[in-house]
């Protein structure tokens, strides 16, 4: 752990050596996040409810959505540019060093520039905790923080899936992005509103719903069972399939060579 | 005019060896597109009279957005272009008697083509099998397809002359990747990527109009799914011209001033 930390310094006193340009990434984060948030404002001076959500109530489903992104993609970062790590070999390097692989490919790369999101992130959310009208007792901020955790743990799972399948395929990756930016994007809304269909999905295959919707039920007062708001630790079970399919794939990797 | 020629064809048919990488993103486009037109539906079902167009017209829109993504996508770049500007390649391309802006320009058209092609029909094809209210439909008419094929050409070109700029860019700043990603999100945004223009509030829609993104994927989808006709389009597309006007010149000029000071170290 000590060893992390020592990392993670190292890492962002790296990034800071092009300040410029680092800022000008964490604005660009920014700016991308501002125009979701944009059109969903504009969507709902026109509309302005959906499925009898109140718009308070949506910026709170998606700022938990982009805090979970935004800081797993801050720490697991290395497994998203993993496919890089393969493809420049220098995934031989880590295999052959003393220490786990998962270890090194997370210190590999911290995304630091993303503070830009997770700034958009709790901006929406301290305006959205006052404004929705949610009487804050609390089992909801535990709530709230098990949302978090749980978005937390399915994206990070997500992340090493995708690392996972760049070990067979380097061209066919763009369609992970259904499930990781997808989920982002997506995942403003309660899952709810896509339909039936989609909502299983994201329970069962993909358990997005899991930290997203049904805690969300809960914490907006839609339903009174407090076992919803259990839910997401139900999220961190993803993460062992994506974790052993990891496994599975490092097993069967064979070098570029050179 | 032949050698331009051959830099598209050498481009194009590049492009066109990334079949696996098509599928993948047709699986994607169509996995994007189908969750938009949900999540409108459910506007939708709350409130249709707030509705700008018909839902039909709609899907159209998302769908040819998606089928023709490659083409208005403000996030795709010529890696190649940036990597010459700052490793100095350049220089090889400024011995070549040909003119750097209309080569830059020229092969960003092959590549973002070439991906178009490869992608837009059988996205169409299985679009166009949905059920009713979710399925991409034919044009409006057939002046609306006509005019459709014209305005979507203009805009294609508007949005190059437009990254032509960001590319330029390149020559002030050594990383132009925090560049980019603001671009992209304003791009995206004012040009109606993220939703269409015509369902943002009207009090700020003439706001969004005056600006060039507005020439790029907006026009010719409003004219296909037969939301701007008549005058209307026809202005419309005298506005696309107007700025592809504009923004040629502008990227011409600045690239005279950067070549101007361009100093590459020698090695």
């Amino acid at each position: 752990m000590k060893l992390y930390f020592k990392f993670v310094a190292m890492q962002l006193k790296c990034q800071m050596q092009y300040k410029a340009s680092f800022f000008m990434m964490a604005l660009g984060q920014f700016l991308v996040s501002f125009t979701a948030f944009l059109s969903i404002f504009f969507l709902f001076t026109r509309f302005h409810t959906v499925q009898d959500y109140s718009f308070s109530e949506i910026l709170i489903c998606f700022s938990v959505i982009l805090t979970s992104f935004s800081l797993t993609e801050c720490f697991v970062r290395g497994f998203d540019v993993f496919p890089r790590l393969i493809q420049s070999g220098n995934l031989d390097r880590i295999l052959v060093r003393p220490r786990g692989e998962i270890f090194q490919v997370l210190t590999s790369t911290i995304e630091f520039s993303r503070v830009g999101r997770f700034l958009q992130a709790a901006a929406m959310l301290i305006y959205a905790i006052p404004a929705s009208g949610i009487a804050w007792t609390p089992d909801k901020i535990f709530t709230l923080l098990l949302m978090l955790i749980g978005g937390i743990a399915v994206f990070s799972g997500l992340f090493i899936l995708y690392a996972a399948l760049s070990f067979f395929t380097i061209e066919g990756l763009e369609f992970m992005n259904i499930f990781t930016d997808g989920s982002r994007e997506f995942g403003r809304y309660p899952l709810s509103v896509y339909g039936e269909g989609i909502l299983k999905f994201y329970t069962y295959i993909i358990p997005i719903a899991l930290f997203q919707y049904y805690p969300f039920l809960y914490l907006i007062g839609r339903s009174d069972d407090f076992r919803l708001s259990l839910l997401p630790l139900l999220g961190f079970l993803f993460v062992i399939p994506c974790y052993a399919f990891f496994r599975f794939g490092l097993r069967h990797y064979q070098s570029t060579g050179s | 005019m032949k050698q331009y020629s051959s830099f598209f064809r050498i481009r194009f048919l590049a492009g066109l060896q990334y079949r696996t990488a098509a599928w993948a993103g047709i699986s994607t486009q169509f996995a994007w597109g189908g969750m938009t037109i949900l999540l409108f539906r459910a506007f939708y079902e709350s409130d249709a009279s707030s509705f700008p167009m018909p839902f039909s017209s709609l899907s159209t829109y998302l769908w040819l957005q998606q089928a023709l993504l490659a083409m208005f996508m403000a996030w795709f770049f010529d890696n190649d272009i940036f990597d010459s500007i700052s490793n100095g390649g350049i220089a090889y391309e400024l011995c070549r008697p040909c003119d750097l802006y209309s080569m830059w320009f020229v092969k960003n058209m092959a590549i973002r083509l070439s991906r178009t092609v490869l992608r837009c029909v059988p996205i169409l094809l299985v679009a166009a099998f949905l059920p009713a209210p979710y399925s991409v439909t034919l044009p409006a008419g057939w002046t609306a397809g006509l005019l459709f094929v014209v305005s979507l050409l203009l805009g294609f070109l508007v949005l190059i002359a437009f990254s032509m700029l960001i590319y330029l860019s390149a020559f002030y700043t050594i990383s132009s990747l925090g560049i980019r990603l603001l671009a992209t999100s304003v791009v995206e945004f004012f040009a109606g990527g993220i939703i269409p223009l015509p369902f943002l509030p009207e009090s700020i829609q003439p706001f969004f109009y005056a600006l060039p993104f507005a020439s790029m994927q907006n026009t010719p989808f409003l004219i296909y799914t037969g939301y701007m006709q008549g005058d209307q389009a026809l202005w419309s597309m005298a506005v696309q011209c107007a700025w592809l006007a504009g923004l040629v010149l502008v990227g011409r000029l600045l690239m005279r001033r950067a070549l101007k000071k361009v100093v590459v170290q020698g090695g």
